[in-house]
């Protein structure tokens, strides 16, 4: 496209520095010797063994990570179905108000999503606590899923699990054989969304939670309504190099299969 | 045989996710509008329960004849209500427009880019979407402090003498949503940009048109389509965002997912709250219709 001009640059250079220059901030004042998180007094990383004393915290960690495991894992299995009836079924019964169920709570505010949850979670009686926090992640981060999901079967070769069906092959095992393998990158990033946005999630899982249930953003939020800390900024530099991390391995295994799914393509192009 | 595991196949794929939805995101709704009709009551569950669902038929009529409005009537008497969900929605279309100015020219930046580093661009606008939205909020924090960052930054290079009050006013709030629903208003537009035709922009500039007009009337119509899917994604998470205003706004600011949260967290009216959600959905019923369209529309495009 035409010439990248200086104006382009400027705005794309501007843009990014807003949104990572908060975050850069945050992770080197973690590193701050000083009480302050404003002042710079010199290169510590006290606040981070002492993290490993409190032990609330620890447990609050615990509990955010088998709440995003176990969540993100079915929410992949019901996003990736989703996906399949939005784009596979284009015609039953009552689609309109699947499709609508699976648009809305992309941007549904969560506090009426927490508050509905939650009374469901009363009125039939389910003891609140660490299930009903990862009910109410699979609910809606299943939708993320189905979204992504659906984005990579919309761009897939139907004709490919057509000549699997009149080949023979029953209906689940193309799907076992063809159709998954070719959307498995998609399936995967759906599933480090989910595992993402659950670790992340505060307003939902404060609505849904019981004693004994409290999550990491829930503890940080609580002490952040207190000040803020290096120690704060502490926890959310590791969270912040977990995701980063995550999201990088991710995005280098997609490419990775990519690259090895178009070589097979043309490996069978050749051969034919 | 065959035939039979197929429907099956394609009926279980379409029923398990519809009746997860429909059991824990579509009656969930019904729970909260029959909950806003019920009495405020020193219980646990804190309300008087509006349905007998072993009550029989007629069970279930007289039930029906407790129905109260109280709580909606209660909602009208007290301003604060409606300040609340007028503030929030002024507060969310402002946000929505200092985004839209914001990230139109980074999406058209990004657009504009040579091939080769566009998907490095496209990585860098929603790594910090995978990053706590909390932390994010959090961050701006130490920035906007009277002795914060920015102040301790503008007051060295002598633009101002005096801390700037940005924190627990509007303006941090304006901040807080444009920063951290930025990456929802880029990745749209950016895409409306990205499969148009230049050549028409071409043709505009080579039929004379200043490269001005040419953007106004050639190329920000074809973005259209991204231009409204962004905003909506901004507009109406933001009427009911709760962590921004309570970080980052001060104590008169009044938005409704604040008014909520509270309303159930210290005060302990579930009857009350739900009534306020009920309304909120009512305003953001139409905007959340418009969107689903718009979804569909762009999903059946890419058939």
């Amino acid at each position: 496209m035409g010439n990248w001009s200086r104006f382009n640059i400027a705005s794309i250079v501007l843009g990014f520095g807003f949104l990572y220059l908060p975050i850069v901030l945050l992770v080197i004042f973690s590193f701050n010797e000083s009480k302050l998180v404003t002042v710079w007094a010199g290169f510590s990383t006290k606040w981070y063994t002492q993290l490993w004393h409190n032990q609330a915290l620890l447990d609050a960690a615990w509990v955010t990570i088998r709440v995003a495991l176990i969540s993100a894992t079915c929410a992949t299995v019901l996003g990736t179905l989703a996906a399949l009836a939005l784009v596979r079924y284009t015609r039953f019964r009552g689609r309109m108000l699947f499709s609508g169920m699976v648009y809305a709570p992309l941007v549904m505010p969560e506090v009426i999503t927490g508050l509905s949850l939650l009374l469901l979670f009363v009125a039939i009686g389910l003891d609140r606590g660490f299930w009903t926090i990862t009910l109410a992640h699979i609910t809606f981060t299943m939708c993320f899923v189905a979204v992504v999901v659906q984005s990579r079967l919309l761009s897939f070769d139907q004709s490919i699990e057509e000549a699997a069906l009149d080949l023979g092959a029953t209906p689940v095992r193309t799907f076992f054989a063809i159709t998954l393998p070719v959307i498995a990158p998609a399936v995967f990033s759906g599933w480090v969304l989910a595992f993402t946005l659950s670790l992340d999630d505060l307003v939902i899982s404060s609505f849904t939670t019981g004693p004994g249930a409290t999550t990491l953003p829930m503890k940080i939020y609580s002490q952040v309504r207190l000040g803020v800390t290096p120690e704060i900024n502490a926890i959310c530099t590791i969270l912040i190099g977990v995701v980063a991390i995550g999201v990088v391995v991710a995005s280098i295994v997609t490419k990775q299969r990519e690259a090895q799914r178009e070589r097979d393509e043309r490996a069978a192009f050749a051969q034919s | 045989m065959t035939r039979v595991a197929s429907a099956l196949f394609s009926r279980l794929v379409i029923i398990i996710p519809y009746a997860w939805l429909l059991f824990f995101f579509l009656i969930p709704f019904f729970i909260v509008f029959r909950i806003s009709l019920s009495q405020t009551a020193v219980a646990m569950p804190p309300y008087t329960p509006v349905f007998d669902l072993f009550g029989g038929l007629t069970g279930i009529l007289d039930k029906a004849r407790e129905f109260s409005f109280d709580n909606y009537v209660w909602l009208t008497e007290d301003v604060l209500y409606f300040n609340a969900y007028v503030s929030s929605v002024i507060i969310a279309g402002v946000s929505t427009v200092l985004t839209l100015l914001i990230a139109y020219p980074v999406a058209y930046g990004m657009a504009k880019a040579p091939k080769t580093i566009r998907p490095t661009l496209l990585m860098l606008v929603i790594l910090p979407f995978w990053t706590s939205f909390l932390i994010r909020v959090y961050a701006w924090i130490a920035i906007l402090k009277p002795e914060g960052l920015l102040n301790q930054f503008l007051m060295s290079i002598n633009v101002i003498d005096q801390p700037l009050i940005i924190l627990n006013t509007n303006w941090a709030i304006y901040i807080g949503i444009v920063y951290s629903y930025l990456p929802f208003m880029v990745l749209p537009i950016y895409s409306s940009l990205e499969k148009m035709d230049h050549t028409l922009t071409e043709a505009a500039l080579d039929l004379g048109c200043t490269p001005f007009t040419a953007f106004w009337r050639v190329t920000f119509p074809l973005s259209l389509a991204g231009v409204v899917a962004g905003c909506l994604l901004v507009f109406i998470p933001a009427v009911g965002e709760f962590v921004i205003p309570d970080l980052l706004g001060g104590s008169e600011t009044l938005m409704i997912g604040k008014t909520l949260w509270n309303e159930f967290n210290a005060n302990r009216d579930w009857p009350v709250s739900s009534a306020v959600a009920t309304i909120l959905l009512l305003i953001l019923v139409l905007p959340i219709v418009y969107f689903q369209n718009a979804q569909a529309k762009a999903d059946g495009e890419g058939r």
